[in-house]
């Protein structure tokens, strides 16, 4: 009973993580047709000044410790922001109207480049911001002891998954990007800025993908190569749910993450087999994944 | 059998480079081995890539070559370095005959995707496998050839060189053949519009699997050879980063012409070793930067310098 309870929590803050980390990734390619493999690299871009900033802020003993969260949400803001105009405005904008797998490619280039800008910026030494982690202290769910921190975790995700269903689906803009994203070409002919759409969405994947990263930070230790372990996962949670999709990247995350914990319990020999597995097995049935549309073939 | 001018240069390209491992040192011998039997699971890269697929998870092989040289070896007392490649082959073929039948079925950024989870299924096995040494992989060592025992050093490294460019020679001349051949030919015709091909009542799937699992069995000769060579096996050879390093250089090199994987391969390892001698925490940056300028300027890779300046000549 108590290890069903331990699978079913770890279950749910690691589906939370995996939502964070994957909603950027199923945002940018649901508009742009953009398999971001350089996502990875927001995400450890957002943790390098996420740790960077809240260790100094508490190594020089400033204030009161609730800021540190401000902090870090704050550093992934504008990480997120600075990168994502950059990379859309400077490299990926002369690059539109290539192949999809082609932009795949050029997406990997760019996570090469990342990898070691940020080794020049931040070192290639650990960075540590456990404070605000270890500030929330732990509470007892029946005989299991559960960081809180870890806990808040699956209620931040849930709102940023709300926040960007109601962006997408009940504003102005919103209904500008689901245009595009149903037909690129008549939402030209409309009249729409296709291009400003692309910049906003591209920016909203990154600051997304910087926010996974700074919220990870405080409980792991920032080293390179975070971001390219966490790619591959973000890949199997969004291709299993449905490229494009958020509720689908919503339960990809779900099923990966409950199939990870339970494999963690009782087969810990597994632990990386159960998500590939279960992304196989996915679009094995449902090549376009569980939320995807199926397109036709043109000819 | 009549052989065509490509195929006499490249035999007198692979005699030349066998003479000169005699007289070569020993570092330069180990890069051009390491190149060149990368070059064979580039070679796998390529055939997919010439029908429009993209595989991000070519390193399977690479990785099912080298762990069944490496296991044979080890468990099975096969120490013939022929047969253990042979093996190794073989044991691709069989795999990439199974997961062929379902990755046969998707396209673009779908094959690219379960292409590269196949590869991460093994990667994640083989970390969890402490009989085979988990993260830390094992040692290759004690094989022979025909009987023979190089005696380690120098003599072993020279052997495998040796291996690696007759190897390299063979696979060159058969997919030269199968480039020029009809069914070659109709490779580029499903990369360039796969449903007329279907009209013209060919199966590009049937044809997609062939290509596949052939290309699992050269990529795992590259990658028994890499073991032979290294002596030494690990996961990393399944994880997705080592697939994307078999790209870029497919990318480099173009696939204009056999020779090309081979070049790209060569140009690849000797400007890493000085780059990450020299400039270690810019070296992936080099490659990035490198990777986007053969997209945006060559397209075609580097194959494309030659075969502008022979088109210069004739005009």
């Amino acid at each position: 009973m108590t290890s069903l309870l331990a699978v079913l929590i770890d279950g749910s803050i690691y589906a939370s993580w995996l939502f964070l980390v994957a909603a950027g990734l199923t945002v940018i390619y649901g508009v742009m047709r953009i398999l971001n493999m350089a996502h990875g690299s927001f995400y450890a871009i957002g943790a390098y000044s996420a740790a960077s900033l809240v260790g100094w802020y508490f190594n020089n003993g400033i204030g009161p410790a609730w800021i540190s969260y401000l902090l870090l949400v704050g550093a992934a803001l504008v990480a997120g922001l600075i990168v994502g105009v950059i990379i859309e405005r400077g490299l990926l904008r002369l690059m539109y109207g290539r192949d999809e797998i082609l932009m795949v490619i050029i997406t990997y280039a760019l996570l090469l480049i990342l990898e070691d800008t940020m080794k020049i910026v931040w070192g290639v030494n650990p960075y540590f911001a456990y404070q605000p982690y270890s500030e929330l202290g732990r509470t007892s769910l029946g005989l299991l002891k559960v960081s809180n921190y870890d806990l808040s975790l699956v209620g931040v995700s849930a709102v940023i998954g709300l926040v960007l269903w109601g962006l997408l689906e009940r504003t102005n803009t919103g209904k500008v990007l689901r245009a595009v994203i149903h037909d690129r070409e008549i939402a030209v002919a409309m009249g729409v800025n296709v291009r400003l759409m692309f910049t906003i969405t591209f920016v909203i994947g990154t600051i997304l993908g910087a926010l996974a990263g700074a919220l990870t930070a405080p409980a792991i230790s920032v080293v390179p190569g975070i971001g390219i372990e966490v790619i591959v996962l973000a890949f199997a949670v969004v291709v299993i749910g449905g490229l494009g999709s958020i509720g689908g990247a919503a339960v990809g995350a779900l099923l990966v993450g409950l199939s990870r914990a339970a494999a963690v319990h009782y087969a810990p020999e597994f632990e990386l087999f159960v998500i590939y597995g279960v992304m196989s097995l996915v679009l094995a049935f449902r090549p376009e994944g569980l939320f995807g549309r199926t397109l036709a073939r043109k000819i | 059998m009549r052989f065509d001018k490509t195929e006499i240069s490249l035999a007198a390209v692979a005699i030349a480079l066998v003479l000169f491992g005699f007289v070569s040192p020993g570092w330069l011998i180990f890069l051009l081995t390491i190149a060149f039997a990368k070059a064979l699971v580039v070679q796998g890269v390529v055939m997919q890539m010439r029908s429009g697929l993209v595989s991000f998870g070519q390193g399977l092989f690479y990785c099912i070559g080298g762990y069944t040289v490496g296991m044979g070896g080890q468990f099975f007392g096969i120490h013939d370095a022929i047969a253990a490649l042979s093996l190794g082959m073989l044991v691709a073929i069989a795999v990439a005959m199974v997961l062929g039948l379902l990755l046969t079925r998707y396209r673009d950024i779908f094959f690219a995707m379960l292409s590269l989870a196949f590869s991460m299924i093994l990667f994640g096995i083989l970390v969890k496998s402490p009989e085979l040494g988990s993260t830390d992989g094992f040692n290759v060592h004690n094989w022979t050839i025909f009987g023979w025992a190089p005696d380690g050093g120098e003599s072993s490294q020279h052997t495998v060189f040796t291996l690696t460019i007759l190897a390299g020679l063979v696979i060159a001349v058969l997919i030269h053949r199968y480039t020029k051949a009809g069914i070659g030919v109709i490779c580029e015709a499903v990369r360039e519009n796969e449903v007329r091909v279907e009209y013209l009542g060919l199966s590009p799937r049937w044809l997609l699997y062939g290509n596949y699992v052939s290309a699992a069995a050269v990529s795992a000769l590259g990658g028994g050879l890499t073991a032979l060579a290294t002596g030494h096996v690990d996961p990393e050879m399944a994880y997705w980063t080592t697939s994307g390093e078999f790209i870029f250089i497919a990318l480099l090199g173009g696939l204009g012409h056999v020779a090309a994987p081979f070049i790209a391969a060569v140009v690849f390892s000797v400007v890493r070793t000085y780059a990450i001698e020299l400039v270690p925490h810019t070296w992936q940056m080099i490659l990035g930067f490198t990777l986007l300028g053969v997209i945006v300027f060559l397209p075609k890779g580097l194959w494309s310098l030659v075969s502008r300046k022979k088109a210069g000549e004739r005009a």
